[in-house]
């Protein structure tokens, strides 16, 4: 028996594919996939007292969703600052990748780990210290007021959409900047020398050459910061105040103090649905339009 | 025809302390097919990069057709490049890519489709318009590089070793086909090689670069005949050195006293006068004769065969002689590696084919 199943093994690939992957495909069930579906589930029940749930079908949660124009708004706004963020993340990791793949002869690898070097402290120590930066006391508030160039703080610095903007781009721009660099460190320089030789300027071989060879780092880079980002709420209930509030504030809320699971789960999976449009629409037009320029 | 298309005026080229290129200068022909040989690291490229425009020269100055290019962007100059790895952009088609340098010239859309259509008839591409880099063959990759540059009409075509990655017999095809293409279309080609056999077989004039300097600047049959120094002959084809000291000019003679062999009077070819200087001595191996039998040749000693290389058309003898303290080479095509059973033969020299070669 266990001599017919060696030859079987041996010979089959989808065994051995399987058995190779069996921990990650247990992990995510377990972990993912049940989780999801319980969410899943509770999105179509009712809760009727603060203890008690219906369980019988019904789809009011989504209409209650869509009925608040509280929840839809934070849905528009947690989406509008995850754009923000990302394209912001984009404008300044960018430089910095093409500057290393390019120019930076020897230690690329060092460059890259000290890029990433403020990441390895915690993501929550990095939060709190934004908040030293950004406060009415904070640095930039206090030395402007003491360069005389204000009489009274900023206030929207902090406590603000800006200071959840600023937070979270910083936090996220180490993941945007290794796929940005790979895209372009695989770019063989000679096509760009090529372009040149065929009469285009400096910035015409950057729009016809290496922004569209870079493109699958860009939107590598914009999945890897969007999905993420928009699901925050770390930042933006320790420096959003009531203006910088994104949904999965009111996400962690429902189930929480405020317990209506229910609602919850199907402002959760409205979340869900909408990131994954928007980052299908986002993939599909960026790569539409890099063919368009080239 | 212009002699001096191209002035090459004292150029060098640093890199930190490494001297590239090392105050060179020289020039080269309208309309001709001009090679730059030489091992690698010896400055070849990147004195076709200065041109190209990928570089900028720490002194000297470049000219082409009378006017100063040396400062010159790439995208400025009216020379274009085959690249080694030739290029091609993948995102973009074989059309879009022969089209690519086309849409800074200002031309009608009829023109465009015109020379597109016209240059991949030229190198024999056409139906590929729509395939991509990764859809190609090596050799079809080679043919869009070359028809994207020449669709621009340069005045001078750059080859950065265009052939270097193709297999022999279609590296044979295409050195023909280049060299068919440079005489049709009459475009100065500046062809960079290591390969010295490519580089003779399909240059106007060769210019062999060791160091940063040009060693020698020929036609072909005059570099494999009179080579001016050791590095050149060594470098072109094979030969044997043999150490000598120069004793008398006679005319066109000079008597030379070979290590070991005695006194000859061989040809001046470097027309040397002073007596007693160090000369090397050069003889190539298909210029010897090997034989079993004693020759009546000028030079001829007995020696025996250490090992020999079967190579079909001809055969390699490295033969161990009693006067000749180093092996000699000798190639045959009547003999074979299989002709002497005991290892026992005789060489024999020719004291015509035999040339000096300065010390350096």
């Amino acid at each position: 028996m266990l001599q017919v199943w060696k030859s079987f093994y041996a010979r089959s690939d989808p065994a051995k594919a399987y058995s190779l992957l069996s921990p990650a495909l247990i992990l995510v069930t377990l972990a993912m996939l049940i989780p999801l579906g319980l969410m899943l589930s509770f999105s179509f029940f009712t809760q009727v007292s603060f203890t008690e749930i219906d369980y019988s079908f019904t789809v009011q949660r989504y209409i209650d969703f869509f009925q608040k124009n509280l929840l839809v708004s934070l849905l528009i706004k947690s989406v509008k600052i995850s754009f923000i963020v990302t394209f912001v993340t984009l404008l300044t990791a960018y430089p910095v990748c093409y500057y290393i793949a390019f120019y930076v002869k020897k230690n690329k690898m060092l460059w890259l780990v000290l890029l990433t070097l403020p990441f390895w402290t915690s993501y929550l120590l990095r939060v709190f210290s934004w908040k030293i930066i950004l406060g009415t006391k904070g640095v930039i508030n206090s030395s402007l007021i003491n360069a005389g160039l204000l009489s009274e703080p900023l206030t929207f610095l902090m406590y603000s959409e800006t200071a959840v903007i600023i937070t979270l781009t910083h936090a996220w721009a180490a993941f945007a900047l290794l796929p940005l660099y790979v895209s372009l460190d695989k770019i063989d320089f000679s096509l760009i020398e090529a372009a040149r030789d065929l009469g285009l300027s400096r910035l015409e071989t950057f729009w016809k050459i290496t922004l569209p060879l870079s493109l699958p780092g860009i939107i590598g880079a914009i999945l890897i910061i969007f999905i993420p980002t928009v699901g925050d709420y770390v930042t933006p209930a320790l420096l959003g105040g009531t203006d910088g509030r994104m949904l999965s504030n009111m996400i962690q809320a429902y189930f929480g103090k405020v317990n209506n699971l229910p609602l919850g789960a199907a402002s959760a999976t409205i979340m869900l649905i909408t990131v994954a449009i928007v980052t299908i629409i986002v993939s599909y037009t960026t790569k539409k339009l890099t063919q368009r320029i080239s | 025809m212009n002699d001096s298309f191209i002035q090459i005026n004292g150029i060098s080229k640093h890199f930190g302390n490494v001297k590239a290129v090392d105050d060179v200068s020289f020039q080269i022909k309208e309309g001709e097919f001009f090679s730059l040989l030489g091992p690698s690291g010896c400055g070849k490229t990147t004195l076709l990069r200065l041109l190209a425009g990928f570089e900028y020269p720490t002194s000297g100055n470049l000219l082409l057709d009378g006017s100063d290019i040396t400062a010159l962007p790439p995208d400025k100059r009216p020379t274009n490049m085959v690249f080694q790895n030739y290029a091609i952009f993948p995102h973009i088609n074989v059309e879009k890519n022969v089209q690519f340098g086309l849409r800074k010239l200002g031309l009608t859309n009829d023109e465009i489709i015109k020379r597109v259509k016209d240059v991949l008839s030229l190198v024999k591409l056409e139906g590929y318009e729509e395939r991509y880099s990764s859809q190609l063959s090596g050799g079809q990759r080679q043919r869009v590089a070359l028809a994207r540059a020449l669709v621009r009409q340069p005045k001078v075509l750059l080859l950065d070793e265009p052939l270097g990655a193709l297999d022999k017999k279609l590296r044979d095809e295409m050195q023909l086909e280049l060299r068919t293409l440079q005489k049709e279309i009459g475009i100065t080609f500046v062809f960079v090689t290591h390969d010295q056999q490519e580089a003779i077989s399909m240059s106007d004039r060769v210019a062999v670069m060791s160091e940063g300097k040009i060693q020698q600047m020929s036609s072909p049959n005059e570099l494999y005949k009179n080579p001016q120094n050791i590095f050149v002959s060594d470098f072109i084809g094979e030969t044997n050195f043999l150490k000598a000291k120069t004793e008398s000019k006679d005319g066109e003679y000079i008597n030379v006293n070979i290590e070991d062999l005695g006194s000859f009077k061989i040809k001046n070819n470097l027309n040397i006068s002073e007596n007693a200087s160090d000369v090397i001595c050069s003889v190539r191996p298909e210029t010897m004769m090997i034989d079993k039998e004693k020759s009546d040749w000028d030079i001829c000693l007995e020696g025996k065969i250490k090992q020999t290389s079967y190579l079909g058309e001809m055969t390699k003898f490295y033969v161990e002689t009693k006067e000749i303290e180093k092996i000699i080479t000798v190639s045959s095509q009547y003999f074979d590696n299989q002709s002497f059973q005991d290892g026992k033969c005789f060489i024999s020299i020719n004291l015509n084919d035999i040339s000096l070669l300065n010390k350096k």
